[in-house]
């Protein structure tokens, strides 16, 4: 996966240093991908491996008094890395947008959704009220939400953890982003909303055409979704392949120790014979 | 005699609208039997809001429920004089999920573990050392940890501190409630191999709970399908669960993730082999 032109994100040579007082400390070091249109790239790495501040970089969301970072990371061929914070605030959730691990720490519990939901729309586009509400109707019910009329004058404790999760994304792809970054989007969700979920995702790259970074540490999210894989450790990235490569023949101790060590439902002898 | 009876448990929580005025009844439990015998391993899975933790705070002795018997070693754990509940607590112990609000912040990881012996042993000060050494180094910590605090640890190594604390007493039966589902995979298989081999090496029992149905099948020896608050179904080996046909079982099996691409669902392109 050489990084080029027809990349909608790109990444080259990222580094993330954190400044204290003993000096700086290396988060990550040499990152370097790209995503093309309409693809999912996955990220694969244990705990503290720097997946997240990755994706933090690419947002911009470090604090510059004590991060410095390095590298660069273009959008559609414009640079991100330095820019105002002004800039980015325009960029961040229309170009790029980030759905988080808990949904319910995402949206504040003192407005309803759809109040959060329009003010998003309104904040990037012309739109006034009335025409949010209504697209924000419109995506909704794309996305196969029941009731968005209902839904919008929930507030976020109503909801469960796999309903706001979904509303997340609705709410992310409302605006039709060229890049989706998804960190850990299902892991705090049972197997049914997971699965729903997915779907969606899915559904939203192929309408959209957006393009995917999928943060993940579960190798069956990585296995249904991923067109490409990178696996980081300790701040750097050890292997990039694609799905199939990767799970056919990993390169890497430690993606070997990834699929290794995961649970499976089915012996070695007679492998998938249920999902044949 | 089993270990642990459940029998007929009934639980309902009541609930009032403020100026509605009408009682709302909300089942939660809808008579549940089943045994857990001594040395095995029930995996009980569901979807969330199954009624699976519930469950579990009813066998723990926690919340009461209005019909039915939980025996524990033939004993009713509601119904026990104090010195019978005083023991049946040393022998049945829990590990939650979230390992950090598990364990009291400004406690090192020394008295997190001592807590239950100075409850129940009456040890001196170095023999007491000496347990807690004894439990770190089996959970797959060191000494040195011994003065760290909760904050210190990463959440697998406070995890492994949550199950030190469960077994310091030698219990019977823990109920493991998500125990592993906030980790990563690697740690997450590196926990479940240790709880296997203490499952061997004190004849533990346990309730493993949990949604994750790859994570209860390479622990429990028999597996338990709670839906909606009832026991849908009760296997004694994967195959069965695999070919089972009730509908809450076939949804939870459909929600099972491919374990290699080529076998995904959820997408499908051309370019996939």
């Amino acid at each position: 996966m050489e990084a080029n032109d027809r990349d909608i994100l790109n990444v080259k040579d990222l580094h993330v240093q954190v400044k204290t007082d003993e000096g700086s400390s290396t988060l990550v070091q040499d990152i370097n991908f790209g995503i093309k249109k309409g693809k999912i790239l996955g990220l694969v790495g244990e705990s503290g491996s720097g997946k997240t501040v990755t994706s933090m970089s690419i947002l911009q969301l470090h604090d510059k008094k004590y991060m410095d970072i390095r590298g660069s990371i273009t959008l559609q061929g414009r640079e991100l890395n330095g820019l105002e914070n002004k800039e980015m605030r325009k960029i961040r959730g229309k170009d790029i947008a980030f759905i988080m691990q808990n949904p319910m720490n995402a949206f504040t519990p003192v407005f309803t959704i759809g109040h959060q939901f329009i003010e998003t729309i309104k904040s990037h586009t012309l739109l006034n009220k009335k025409q949010a509400k209504e697209l924000a109707i419109d995506v909704m019910e794309s996305v196969n939400l029941p009731d968005p009329y209902k839904l919008l004058k929930k507030y976020p404790f109503q909801l469960s953890g796999g309903m706001l999760q979904r509303v997340m994304i609705a709410m992310a792809a409302c605006l039709q982003p060229s890049v989706m970054i998804a960190d850990e989007p299902t892991t705090a969700l049972d197997l049914h909303s997971q699965l729903l979920v997915l779907r969606l995702l899915d559904k939203i790259r192929s309408e959209y055409g957006t393009s995917i970074l999928l943060i993940s540490h579960d190798l069956g999210v990585i296995s249904e979704m991923a067109d490409d894989v990178i696996v980081m450790q300790h701040g750097r990235i050890v292997e990039t392949a694609n799905v199939l490569e990767l799970f056919d023949n990993p390169q890497h101790e430690y993606t070997k120790k990834l699929l290794r060590t995961r649970p499976t439902l089915y012996s070695q002898e007679q492998p998938y014979t249920y999902m044949l | 005699m089993s270990l642990l009876q459940v029998k007929q448990v009934n639980l309902s929580f009541h609930s009032r609208k403020l100026f509605k005025g009408k009682d709302q009844t909300n089942k939660v439990l809808n008579d549940i039997s089943f045994a857990i015998d001594e040395g095995t391993c029930l995996g009980l899975i569901g979807t969330s809001g199954a009624g699976k933790s519930t469950l579990g705070k009813v066998i723990l002795g926690i919340q009461r429920p209005q019909q039915g018997q939980v025996l524990f070693q033939g004993y009713d754990i509601y119904n026990a004089d104090k010195a019978t509940q005083h023991k049946i607590r040393r022998d049945l112990q829990v590990v939650f999920q979230d390992s950090y609000s598990a364990v009291n912040p400004r406690m090192t990881a020394e008295r997190i573990i001592s807590e239950p012996l100075e409850n129940y042993e009456k040890l001196t000060i170095g023999e007491q050392r000496r347990r807690v050494i004894e439990l770190l180094e089996r959970v797959g910590l060191n000494e040195k940890d011994i003065k760290k605090y909760p904050h210190q640890f990463s959440g697998g190594q406070l995890q492994r501190i949550n199950i030190a604390r469960a077994i310091a007493l030698k219990p019977k039966l823990i109920v493991l409630d998500e125990s592993v589902s906030s980790l990563d995979m690697v740690t997450q298989s590196l926990i479940l191999q240790l709880l296997n081999e203490l499952k061997d090496d004190f004849g533990l029992s346990y309730l493993f709970i949990t949604h994750d149905i790859k994570a209860a099948f390479s622990i429990s020896d028999h597996i338990a399908v709670l839906e909606k608050g009832e026991l849908v179904e009760h296997y004694h080996s994967k195959d069965q669960f695999l070919s089972s046909k009730h509908p809450a079982v076939k949804r939870l099996r459909d929600s099972i993730l491919a374990e290699h691409p080529r076998f995904r669902t959820i997408t499908t392109r051309a370019n996939m082999g």
